[in-house]
């Protein structure tokens, strides 16, 4: 029996270790984004701002006393990938949240695994059937492209325009605005009198916007985004096309107006609060939250896009959650991400609810103009 | 209407030299190897991005165009020293196949160097549009139309006019034989690779204050070229000038009278219907039968 | 010989589950191989016996996806009826297409196959009413096998494995049968060939027809794995990669093609370390083995290990 202390102290170090590792084990969230491929350059943003805010949120001292760990994939913007990535972060990482899938097409693609592992899923894609109808476990933060739709009639209304010609790429972005374009229009008394697409690598539209030009349409929406929304610009100035166009919130920012020099002036479209953070007043709750976002992003990786802001809304949601729910347990986590009320984000104000896993609304959005090279708000 | 029609064919043919452009590199390749390059995209690409690149650190525009050219040639040659030529005496689907992870290879390099994001080119002489008749064009299209014709037609006289191009037409018609008239087969195809990456970056710098560039823009622009190379008969300049235009006009027409979500679509199967008649392009050899 | 082969093939697939029923590389990254090696053994019919290049088709691995996921949600019709007709359609298409395209030769013919994957990618993008367009068709009922209904990763993995295992055994059979042998001629020299009372156009439909019939089945079992289908899984890219498979692996040779999807498919899920470096690394690696191994993959392993035996296996005691 000589032998039993130390046996027994060792046995109590032991399980203190385990202990105190198990403590100390980190919380895992998982993330599947779209760093290559057609939207990169949208997933690039989400990436850098995901990486920024974790290493942020661990530098001081973690959620609950247990650092983050963010785990994540490059689905390439195809949906079989996004499948089989999201897999491995649920079966292999065993990660206890998910923020991610840049493109709606990801995020359609993995909701019935997420659901039926019972995961809590934040996307940061726009498409609406995301959260339309409401599913259990899935969450959205970005606006939705109905809202883009709504905002841009809008303001046609505001200015007295009725007849619209649409025109719109192949991707699933552009597909799904375009669609809302159309259910909407009469809602808002649009009449469409022309409806034209283009291939998103095209490198020219002058085709389609001659036919566009031979209509009485009194303006142009043109949703979709990276360069083709720029041709598209830019062959309406060389058409000498006098209309008013209306672009989508796939292209703000300052990249498009690089992209399409001079014949970017007057472009509208609506748009997060974060392009026109300085301009707005000094009383809107929204500014601090705005500026500190962007201040901390240009400062290490150049301008900002509101696709960065949509992960930042979904990460700081999650983290709020885990917070209140005392750890990752995940269906406290859910229960906690639907009750988010009065969360001041990028893309607005968020009141989540069982039967609204968005929680935006329409003041979210704000139609802005380029002047002089610049996004500037319209009152 | 007819105004309308008339801006259909100008845009045609204007996107149809851009597909040209890029086409013609892939016929001299082929020339000289039978071999399809996958990465005469990615050398188009690497022109375009190395021109802007040079542009931002203060180099004047056509001093830029001349190194980002230069650099392209280099590029070629490497991948044909390093990648091309250890596999030699490989079939023809296996050195494909290379070209395929050499197009992977440049794009990634492109990512890691320039990012993401999509990047311009200011155009050589201004954004005014020119008026022909009802329809417009960009002073920029003018460029790629005309050095489109140049090219071709600098190309054409090698191969029928120099020795070298001759000899270079040569090593794929017969790779033995030209070894044993005294050709240097190796240098040969450097050379094409050289001579198709300049070809492909010349192309990019023109192309890109129309269409701008990214990491992946040469997958698009490669693509197209491929099939105005393949539609016009592989291995025929002309016939890829012929290609790119007819692809051009396709796509132009349809999305202008038929339809233009299906643009694509109605312009590739009158490609295939052009293929079932003609099997080896509009302006290709009609090759013996290998018995 | 190349049963044994098979038969010990089969065992290992067998016996991974069982050992790791729960490991995601088994169950996922397996079911997504077997998927791979569907399609690869069947284009390796058409490229490697037959020699006629494809770059279209990932069109019929995704006709066979849509006919499953439309018939299914849109009709109601029960999945493997659905999964039939797919197989008919996709059948009935490619055989029609088969005589004038295969009149065409070398790169001729891979403009036309790349012509056809591009039109049939472009209907599934703006058929919105039917595809559900570029973000896809979603809800997909599990496939229901004479009352059992296949879910979960570990039952996919059988499934699909099992029917891997099928065409497998079918092209292995096919490759030996007068079928096989007429098309390694026609490989050789169509002239001969037909001199020597080969009926070579009807050899290059059938086999033309069987290799999309191949990749639609796996685009049925596909539709039904994923609960979802989207026009990306089956564009310009994926068929290049196909083929990049078979080559990789080592063209004629059923077991190349296999080999030759199993690498891809873990050379895709392991370069995830590398993140930004991903392409250049995959550029890199695939340059690489065609260069040092212009043979494929399996003639190089296969070589390799033969070379081994030599140097150290028993024959050296003697």
């Amino acid at each position: 029996m000589k032998n039993l202390w130390p046996t027994t102290l060792l046995a109590t170090l032991l399980l203190a270790s385990v202990h105190l590792a198990s403590a100390a084990e980190p919380i895992k969230i998982g993330s599947f984004l779209t760093i290559t491929g057609p939207a990169s350059f949208l997933g690039d943003h989400e990436l850098k701002t995901l990486q920024m805010y974790v290493e942020d949120i661990n530098a001081k001292g973690g959620v609950k006393g247990r650092k983050i760990e963010l785990i994540h994939y490059d689905t390439g913007g195809n949906a079989k990938d996004a499948v089989s990535f999201v897999k491995r972060l649920i079966k292999n990482d065993k990660v206890d949240l998910i923020v991610g899938g840049t493109t709606t097409g990801d995020s359609m693609a993995v909701i019935p695994d997420v659901e039926k592992e019972s995961i809590p899923f934040i996307s940061l894609a726009g498409g609406v059937e995301i959260v339309e109808p409401v599913k259990k476990w899935v969450f959205k933060t970005p606006h939705t492209d109905r809202m883009a739709a709504a905002k841009i009639y809008e303001d046609l209304r505001k200015r007295g325009l009725t007849k619209v010609a649409l025109i719109s790429g192949d991707g699933g972005f552009d597909k799904s605005g375009h669609e809302q374009l159309l259910k909407l229009a009469p809602q808002y008394g649009m009449t469409i009198v022309a409806d034209e697409f283009y291939g998103n690598k095209d490198s020219d539209m002058t085709a389609q916007l001659t036919k566009i030009r031979a209509t009485d349409a009194q303006a142009i929406i043109n949703f979709g985004f990276g360069q083709a929304p720029a041709i598209v610009t830019k062959n309406i100035k060389q058409l000498g096309i006098a209309l008013p166009l209306y672009q989508s919130h796939g292209v703000a920012s300052k990249n498009f107006i690089e992209l399409a020099g001079d014949a970017a002036e007057g472009v509208r479209l609506p748009a997060a609060a974060l392009v026109i953070a300085e301009q707005l007043p000094n009383t809107d709750p929204q500014k601090p939250v705005l500026l500190a976002y962007k201040g901390k992003y240009e400062a290490k990786y150049g301008p900002v896009s509101t696709f960065g802001g949509h992960a930042y809304d979904g990460l700081m949601i999650a983290v709020a959650a885990i917070q209140r729910a005392g750890g990752p347990d995940k269906e406290k986590v859910r229960g906690e991400i639907e009750k988010t009320k009065g969360f001041i984000g990028t893309a607005g104000v968020f009141n989540m609810s069982p039967q609204d896993h968005m929680g935006l609304n329409l003041d979210a959005f704000k139609i802005v103009e380029v002047r002089n090279g610049a996004w500037k708000i319209v009152e | 209407m007819l105004e309308q029609l008339f801006q259909f064919l100008v845009t045609g043919i204007t996107v149809g030299s851009l597909y040209a452009l890029v086409g013609l590199g892939f016929a001299l390749i082929y020339n000289a190897s039978d071999v399809v390059n996958f990465a005469q995209g990615e050398f188009v690409m690497l022109g375009a991005m190395t021109a802007i690149a040079l542009l931002g650190m203060g180099l004047p525009l056509p001093l830029a165009a001349i190194v980002a050219t230069l650099v392209a040639i280099l590029v070629g040659l490497l991948l044909e020293r390093f990648a091309i030529e250890p596999a030699r005496g490989a079939s023809v689907v296996t050195t494909i196949i290379i070209t395929i992870g050499a197009a992977i290879f440049l794009r990634g390099v492109a990512l890691l160097l320039w990012g993401k994001g999509f990047h311009t080119l200011p155009p050589f002489s201004g954004d005014a549009p020119i008026h022909l008749g009802g329809a417009t064009v960009l002073p920029q299209s003018l460029w790629v139309l005309g050095v489109t014709v140049l090219l071709v037609g600098l190309v054409h006289a090698f191969f029928n006019r120099t020795l070298l191009g001759k000899a270079l037409l040569a090593c794929s018609f017969n790779r033995v034989a030209a070894q044993l008239v005294g050709i240097n087969v190796r240098v040969m195809l450097r050379l094409a690779y050289g001579l198709s990456a300049g070809l492909g970056a010349i192309a990019g710098i023109l192309i890109a204050p129309i269409t701008f560039s990214s990491y992946e823009a040469g997958v698009m622009l490669g693509l197209k070229g491929f099939s105005a190379a393949i539609v016009g008969g592989i291995g025929n300049p002309m016939g890829a000038v012929a290609g790119g235009v007819l692809l051009g006009l396709l796509e132009a027409l349809s999305a202008g009278l038929i339809s233009s979500g299906y643009k694509d679509a109605i312009a590739f199967l009158f490609v295939l219907t052009v293929l079932f008649f003609e099997p080896t392009g509009l302006f290709g050899h009609k090759a013996a039968e290998r018995v | 010989m190349r049963l044994a082969g098979f038969y010990a093939f089969a065992a290992i697939v067998v016996l991974l589950p069982t050992l790791f029923p729960t490991n995601y590389f088994v169950t996922v990254v397996g079911a997504s191989a077997g998927l791979h090696i569907i399609l690869a053994v069947g284009l390796n019919l058409l490229m490697g016996y037959a020699g006629q290049i494809s770059l279209g088709h990932a069109a019929f691995f995704g006709m066979g996806a849509y006919a499953s996921a439309i018939l299914t949600t849109r009709f109601g019709w029960p999945s493997l009826l659905a999964l039939a007709a797919g197989l008919l359609i996709t059948g009935t298409i490619a055989w029609l297409l088969a005589r004038p395209i295969l009149r065409l030769r070398g790169h001729y013919l891979a403009m036309a196959t790349l012509g056809f994957g591009i039109i049939v990618h472009v209907m599934m993008v703006q058929a919105t009413q039917w595809t559900g367009g570029p973000d896809g068709l979603a809800g997909i009922p599990p496939l229901n096998l004479l009352g059992w209904s296949v879910d979960g990763d570990l039952h996919w993995y059988g499934v699909i494995m099992a029917a891997m295992l099928l065409i497998v055994w079918l092209s292995l059979n096919l490759v030996d049968s007068q079928v096989g042998r007429a098309l390694r001629a026609v490989h050789g020299s169509e002239f001969a060939a037909q001199m020597m009372g080969i009926d070579i156009g009807r050899a290059k439909t059938r086999v033309f027809a069987i290799s999309a019939l191949f990749a639609a089945f796996a685009g049925s079992l596909f539709a039904h794995q994923q609960a979802f289908v989207s026009p990306d899984s089956f564009n310009l890219t994926v068929s290049v990669e196909l083929v990049t498979m078979v080559v990789l692996g080592g063209m004629a040779s059923t077991f190349g093609a296999a080999c030759g999807a199993i690498a891809l498919t873990l050379l895709h899920q392991g370069l995830v370390v590398f993140e930004d470096y991903e392409m250049l690394v995959h550029g890199i690696l695939l340059m690489a083995v065609m260069i040092f191994l212009p043979q494929g993959l399996f003639v190089g392993l296969d070589q390799g290990t033969r070379r081994l035996w030599a140097a150290f296996g028993p024959t050296r005691l003697r």
